[in-house]
């Protein structure tokens, strides 16, 4: 069964034992915090301090206060929530497709990843609750009885798919990072004493390892993984139906459900990479997530970067050769109207920057890595502006023609995102275990360099 | 509760335990359970368990979900308060589609993981019968349960499991 991959790079370096995993990884969660991490939580709530004052006032205000107009009726808010969306979709991409996919790479990230998915998915939720205006009736958006005050929802919309949608893959990415972390919440909870052993032993449900449980354990993940790779590929896909079941020249195209999927897998690795890079360093993970997975994900970056570069084309082609005027002008405006310097963005950051990875070099490269990474999540951000902003700050009537232009509302409520998905990222790390000992452990035998103890067997 | 003895083999090596599996078993005694730090492949196949079938509750659950789905956006759509939108169907089939995909696939989540935790009694306020702490952390463990081998001895048992490659035989009391 030990069988050793010759074109593989070692998964774990660093000469470990099981024992040595377990170590390095509760490490964190037993010890004091760092004084890195605490700067950067302190951080953290700074700025989610700051973004909550601008939530209370865009819901004490009301949605005046963000720079929207009559014909730009949508704009930062559907942008951030598209990105953070997107975002999400890397870790159940990393822990289902790569389960099913047999990679064992996986190992390293997946747990951090999956964290990622919620707390990203959550960021994404914010932005539906702001921009209802009054979120006290966001219960309004759930199929309850006419008598409760508001007809049916309406199953026709897409933006209750949406919410059906988000609201399962949350759950799901929920239960399914859950039930990953369950025996490595045993694995501290054997470690420790007093209170951390009440509440670990309460989240680690009383899982023991027995070989019964680890066999029902492993045909439970691998369906829970085949349930969940069509629902990542649904969620963005109905996101995309938001814009494509309208009407509006630069939204009504077929080619958008593998587009944003695509998208959302770029931009969701890219802020894997990111957290990983801080992760690694901060905690002193090199040993498990090496400049080997950092290769990987950047291969990945690279494909589906292409794959998003290949769908602006074919948009563009497909816009000029329809022979339909307002979806050729549309596509005219955005790359040379007044908001050209987005279109620019978006293209020089989504398809020309990772071609940088065709080079193994480069692909090794920490800080190449990290920048590109940034460069990235940037540009997939200046996508769906464009996309969103370009499409509707022309329509139909030239006599409501304008431009759009932020207000602090926008600024400020973007910020809180970022304040709440940082602030859950680092009580994460802090309290739950960043890498997955379980499967890191379980793939070592076969794809790393593992210290050998001397043995007395005399079977 | 009568008072259970166990004798508890401790290995540090997933592949002498797999052996030893075989070999205990071989032997004619009873192995309680095995406990590993994660899933050891083909450990399951050497205690002669069944194979799991998670998949059957998945798939009930997961067309309770497709039903349930299907009954409400027809009911509410349909039959409860049909709306014309632009004289279309009231009950267009394809816009029903994510809806019950969606539901089909919470439902077979976590109907299959509730499945699994009552089946494994798994549960916050459990308290785990624990052989050995280092069974989560790097050690692969054995339990013998002595009431269950009444004709073999615990001498016999003991040496079977230090043969085995056993580091260390230790006696547990439940």
């Amino acid at each position: 069964m030990e069988v050793v991959s010759p074109i593989r790079e070692k998964l774990v370096t660093g000469n470990k034992s099981y024992h040595d995993v377990t170590v390095d990884v509760c490490r964190h969660v037993e010890d004091e915090p760092t004084k890195e991490w605490k700067i950067a939580f302190g951080v953290s709530l700074l700025v989610l301090a700051y973004g909550s004052f601008w939530l209370g006032k865009t819901w004490w205000e009301g949605l005046g206060i963000w720079g929207l107009n009559k014909t730009v009726n949508w704009a930062w808010d559907i942008t951030n929530f598209v990105w953070w969306v997107g975002i999400g979709h890397a870790g159940t991409l990393i822990s289902a497709v790569l389960l099913l996919f047999r990679q064992k790479w996986r190992t390293s990230i997946n747990r951090a990843a999956e964290a990622m998915t919620i707390f990203a998915v959550l960021c994404a939720a914010s932005f539906i609750l702001m921009h209802m205006g009054r979120p006290w009736l966001a219960y309004w958006a759930l199929p309850l009885p006419n008598t409760f005050g508001s007809l049916w929802v309406n199953f026709n919309s897409p933006l209750i798919w949406d919410v059906f949608a988000i609201s399962t893959y949350f759950s799901v990415s929920l239960l399914f990072w859950f039930i990953g972390m369950v025996p490595d919440l045993a694995t501290i909870r054997d470690r420790a004493t007093g209170v951390r052993k009440t509440i670990y032993g309460a989240l680690s449900l009383g899982w023991t390892g027995g070989a019964r449980s680890w066999e029902r354990y492993e045909d439970l993940s691998l369906i829970l993984a085949g349930l969940a790779t069509p629902l990542v590929l649904s969620v963005h896909t109905i996101v995309s139906f938001d814009f494509a079941t309208s009407v509006i020249p630069g939204w009504h195209t077929t080619i958008f459900p593998p587009y944003f999927v695509a998208g959302a897998i770029f931009s969701g690795f890219a802020m894997v990479q990111n957290l990983m890079l801080f992760t690694r360093v901060v905690y002193k993970l090199e040993d498990y997530i090496t400049l080997e997975h950092i290769g990987l994900m950047n291969k990945i970056i690279l494909v589906t970067g292409s794959v998003v570069g290949v769908a602006y084309i074919t948009e563009f082609f497909i816009a000029a050769y329809s022979g339909v005027q307002y979806e050729r002008y549309a596509f005219f405006n955005r790359a040379t109207g007044p908001l050209w310097w987005s279109y620019a963005a978006m293209m020089s950051c989504n398809v020309l920057s990772p071609q940088i990875f065709w080079f193994r070099k480069m692909r090794e490269n920490i800080v190449v890595s990290f920048v590109i990474a940034v460069i990235v999540n940037i540009g997939m951000w200046f996508e769906r502006f464009v996309i969103i902003v370009t499409s509707l700050h022309r329509d139909y009537l030239p006599s409501s023609w304008t431009y759009f232009t932020p207000r602090m509302g926008d600024i400020g409520d973007y910020i809180f995102s970022f304040g709440f998905f940082f602030t859950l990222f680092f009580l994460f790390t802090k309290f739950l275990p960043v890498i997955n000992m379980a499967e890191v452990k379980a793939v070592m035998r076969s794809s790393s360099e593992m210290k050998e103890e001397p043995k007395k067997v005399t079977a | 509760m009568t008072d259970n003895k166990f004798l508890v083999g401790i290995y540090d090596d997933e592949r002498v335990v797999l052996k030893a599996v075989e070999k205990v078993r071989e032997s004619g005694i009873k192995i309680h359970e095995v406990f590993t730090p994660f899933p050891v492949h083909g450990l399951g196949h050497a205690l002669g368990y069944k194979m799991p079938r998670m998949g059957v509750p998945a798939f009930l659950f997961g067309m309770t979900g497709t039903v349930c789905a299907f009954l409400l956006t027809f009911w509410t759509m349909g039959v409860d308060w049909p709306m014309n939108v632009g004289g279309k169907n009231f009950f267009p089939f394809p816009t029903n589609i994510p809806i019950v995909f969606e539901l089909t696939v919470l439902f077979a989540a976590f109907g299959m993981a509730f499945t699994f935790f009552f089946m494994e009694g798994l549960g916050p306020t459990v308290k785990p019968l624990i052989f050995d702490p280092r069974s989560t952390d790097d050690k692969f463990i054995m339990a013998i349960d002595l009431g269950n081998n009444i004709s073999v001895t615990e001498g016999v048992i003991s040496d079977t499991l230090k043969d085995s490659g056993a580091i260390e035989v230790n006696i547990k009391e439940v």
